[in-house]
């Protein structure tokens, strides 16, 4: 079991808040500081005692994030994880609360929220494309009107150190998904590696203090350190092969593209695993379910999918997506139109690969937004 | 292997002229380097887009379910091993269908692939008897054999055993093969040895259920994991739900699992959830001397009473 998808631990939530304030402290200005790689074992030793690390690391035959131990180290060479970082902010299975229904307790039936830690945590070497995924999954779970503490608190207790993605896989198309391999966006710190070492430099001011407690103090100008890494990142650009068009799917009428010729042909193949919404870092939909064992129970909340056909299931049985095209439509009709229309910014993808890499047998969205892009261009040509 | 496409495409062209077939079942070339998307043609045009070769893993007996047009379908032995439990168990209809048999030599496992080479995998070339995959900076060249998917490497019956046309002669079936030997390794450990290892092989499961529903054996309209009156099994990743899920899927499928390797081959993070399949399909063949999906005339094992069973459990 991956830490990330068991973030529910009990422990003092004020005194994380606390530690919390500390963090946000405003700080002057940007500090860019270059380290070697023994430098990097000190400084990740001294974040250990500040923050709870949670890194990619080599599990089997995949790379996955997990809370770093005492004497473990990030394995940062590997290509990206397989499963994205949205579970270490927005876990598969998060209890919410507990109950009693044991009557002779006081408290029975009502629900108490369960404590979890928020104490400060960092993750180290997620790719930009996830952190970019942070802050669009964040138009979900905290707006104006509706605030998820949940995903709040954790968010907010987090400081994100992305690492520059120097090699995109052939899948990756983050460059045409309003995100890139060395994108700053919803990062706290790029971490660019060099030659020697590494660059880090940091982005807000929880990055700044990461910095401070790492004591990592090798400070080099931002002019210098931009000479460094400019050319990485224009190679690193270069070698993104995948390119994908969505500029027309703003313009073009909703209902042109549900009713386009193509979906059967997509949904064809389709299993309704949901895999793909599974190691997305921007799927952000859930189902809470009660768990009683004898009096004692749990309420929870568990990742779900639209891919399913449990998830449009009405008690009176009648279910409004029962057919498997209405499932495959809506995964992305809502990723690639409903979203674009509802918040002008773009698509709700930021082209990590995840899903065309998982998909068991080969949907892939990069095919799909093509043919929603001109769905006039489209016969039933899904498969050619 | 590679040169059945053309007769697949002629066989298929003369299909929808004959008005024989509504539809045909086969496969399309994927967007990466080994996988191939299943796909159905609707007219003779559709058929160019069809392929064949070493990346056609999926069973496509799946696809049959419940439907009602003529349906033409290509099938290595074990599709067609699961399309005869398919028509056993009244999912679709003998004369509705007309299978393009493949004799064939087993699919590549594109993870075994993969974890072979120091990279991304971006080009596979194949041949009769090689595979040679490159990447940003390798190029290495595979025997065939050693690199099939697990479950291709012990089969027992690569070619079709029902079917309308072939598409070319049958392969010579693999003799001298153990099955079983996985499964034996496991039930000669302790019982803490197996727990352990049910711990281990399961611990990544990120219950999508891509196994179950890759499988062409669980096409009930809900399955016992998403029944909610009553709950049987938890929702959320606790370990003992997810074993209660594999488990009773195992022998939901006992008796009628051809070991087609398709959930394996679907898991996104690659678990071998075929050991517990193949531990009943090994009991199947020990007590009752029974092969899933060779024969229309028989019903599997389990679905079946005899007053004078031999076994005195069952009196
Ligand atoms: S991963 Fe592929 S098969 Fe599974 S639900 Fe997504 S598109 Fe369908
Ligand atoms: S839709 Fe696919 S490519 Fe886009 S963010 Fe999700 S997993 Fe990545
Ligand atoms: S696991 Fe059992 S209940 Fe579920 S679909 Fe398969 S056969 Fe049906
Ligand atoms: S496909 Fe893999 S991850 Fe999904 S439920 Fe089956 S074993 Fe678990």
């Amino acid at each position: 079991m991956t830490d990330a998808r068991h973030a529910v631990r009990k422990t003092g939530r004020h005194q994380a808040k606390a530690n919390r304030q500390l963090l946000y402290k405003r700080v002057e200005s940007m500090k860019v500081v270059k380290i070697d790689k023994k430098k990097w074992d000190q400084g990740l030793a001294a974040l250990k005692g500040v923050y709870r690390i949670f890194s990619p690391v080599k599990m089997k035959d995949a790379f996955e994030f997990k809370a770093l131990e005492e004497n473990e180290n990030p394995d940062l060479g590997g290509l990206n994880t397989r499963l994205s970082a949205k579970g270490l902010i927005y876990p598969q299975t998060e209890a919410m609360f507990t109950y009693t229904l044991d009557e002779s307790r006081e408290d029975h039936h009502i629900m108490s929220p369960v404590e979890t830690d928020y104490s400060p945590r960092a993750v180290i070497g997620l790719r930009p494309c996830d952190a970019d995924a942070f802050l669009l999954v964040q138009r979900n779970f905290d707006t104006p009107q509706y605030k998820d503490p949940y995903w709040i608190d954790a968010y907010e207790a987090t400081t994100i150190v992305g690492l520059a993605c120097e090699n995109p896989c052939s899948t990756c198309f983050c460059t045409s998904a309003g995100s890139g391999p060395f994108n700053e966006t919803g990062l706290d710190v790029l971490m660019v590696e060099t030659k020697d070492g590494y660059i880090l430099k940091s982005v807000t001011p929880k990055g700044e203090s990461l910095i401070a407690a790492s004591g990592w103090n090798d400070e080099i100008s931002p002019e210098e350190a931009q000479k460094q890494i400019e050319p990485l990142k224009t190679a690193a650009e270069q070698k993104i092969s995948s390119v994908v068009e969505t500029d027309q799917l703003k313009n073009k009428d909703a209902m042109t593209i549900y009713n386009a010729p193509f979906w059967d042909d997509v949904a064809f193949a389709c299993i309704n695993c949901g895999t793909c919404t599974f190691v997305c870092p921007t799927c952000w939909c859930f189902d809470i379910q009660d768990e009683t064992h004898k009096t004692e129970g749990v309420r929870m909340r568990n990742w779900d999918s639209c891919m399913f056909p449990l998830f449009t299931l009405h008690g009176s049985g009648h279910n409004p997506r029962g057919e498997k095209v209405q499932r495959v439509r809506q995964r992305f009709m809502h990723k690639l139109k409903y979203y674009v229309d509802k918040y002008n910014d773009g698509i709700q993808c930021v082209g990590c690969g995840r899903c065309v890499r998982a998909c068991p047998v080969n949907i892939d969205i990069r095919k799909v937004c093509s043919l929603m892009n001109q769905p006039e261009n489209a016969t039933c040509a899904a498969q050619s | 292997m590679l040169g059945y496409i053309d007769k697949i495409r002629e066989i298929g062209e003369r299909l929808f002229t004959d008005g024989k077939v509504d539809v045909v079942i086969g496969f399309a070339k994927g967007s990466m380097p080994m996988m191939n998307e299943p796909m159905m043609a609707r007219s003779s045009g559709d058929l160019q887009k069809m392929v064949w070769d070493g990346n056609c893993g999926i069973n496509l007996a799946n696809y049959l379910t419940n439907r009602k047009e003529k349906i033409g379908i290509v099938a290595k032995g074990c599709d067609s091993r699961n399309i005869v439990t398919h028509i056993i168990e009244n999912k679709i209809k003998r004369d509705q269908l007309y299978i393009i048999g493949v004799p064939c030599k087993g699919m590549i496992d594109r993870r075994a692939i993969s974890k072979a080479v120091p990279g991304e995998v971006t080009e596979v070339i194949e041949t009769r008897d090689s595979i040679r995959v490159k990447g940003r900076d390798f190029d290495e060249t595979f025997d065939r054999g050693d690199v099939l998917q697990k479950n291709c490497a012990v089969c027992l019956h690569r070619n079709p055993v029902i079917y309308d046309e072939l598409v070319a002669d049958p392969v010579v079936e693999q003799t001298g093969i153990d099955r079983y030997e996985d499964v034996r390794k496991i039930d000669s450990l302790s019982t803490e040895e197996k727990w352990r290892f049910f711990d281990d092989l399961l611990s990544p499961c990120v219950r999508c259920y891509a196994c179950r529903n890759a499988c062409p054996l669980c096409y009930c309209p809900t399955c016992f994991v998403d029944e909610s009156k009553p709950q049987w099994v938890g929702k959320g990743i606790d370990d003992i739900d997810i074993k209660t899920f594999h488990f009773l899927r195992a022998y939901h499928c006992a008796g009628r699992c051809t070991d087609c390797g398709s959930c394996e081959r679907s898991c996104p993070v690659g678990i071998n959830m075929r050991v517990l399949t193949k531990k009943l399909e090994m009991d199947c063949k020990d007590l009752f001397d029974w092969e899933a999906g060779l024969t229309l005339d028989k019903r599997p094992p389990l679905d079946t009473y005899r007053p004078d069973d031999p076994n005195n459990f069952i009196k």
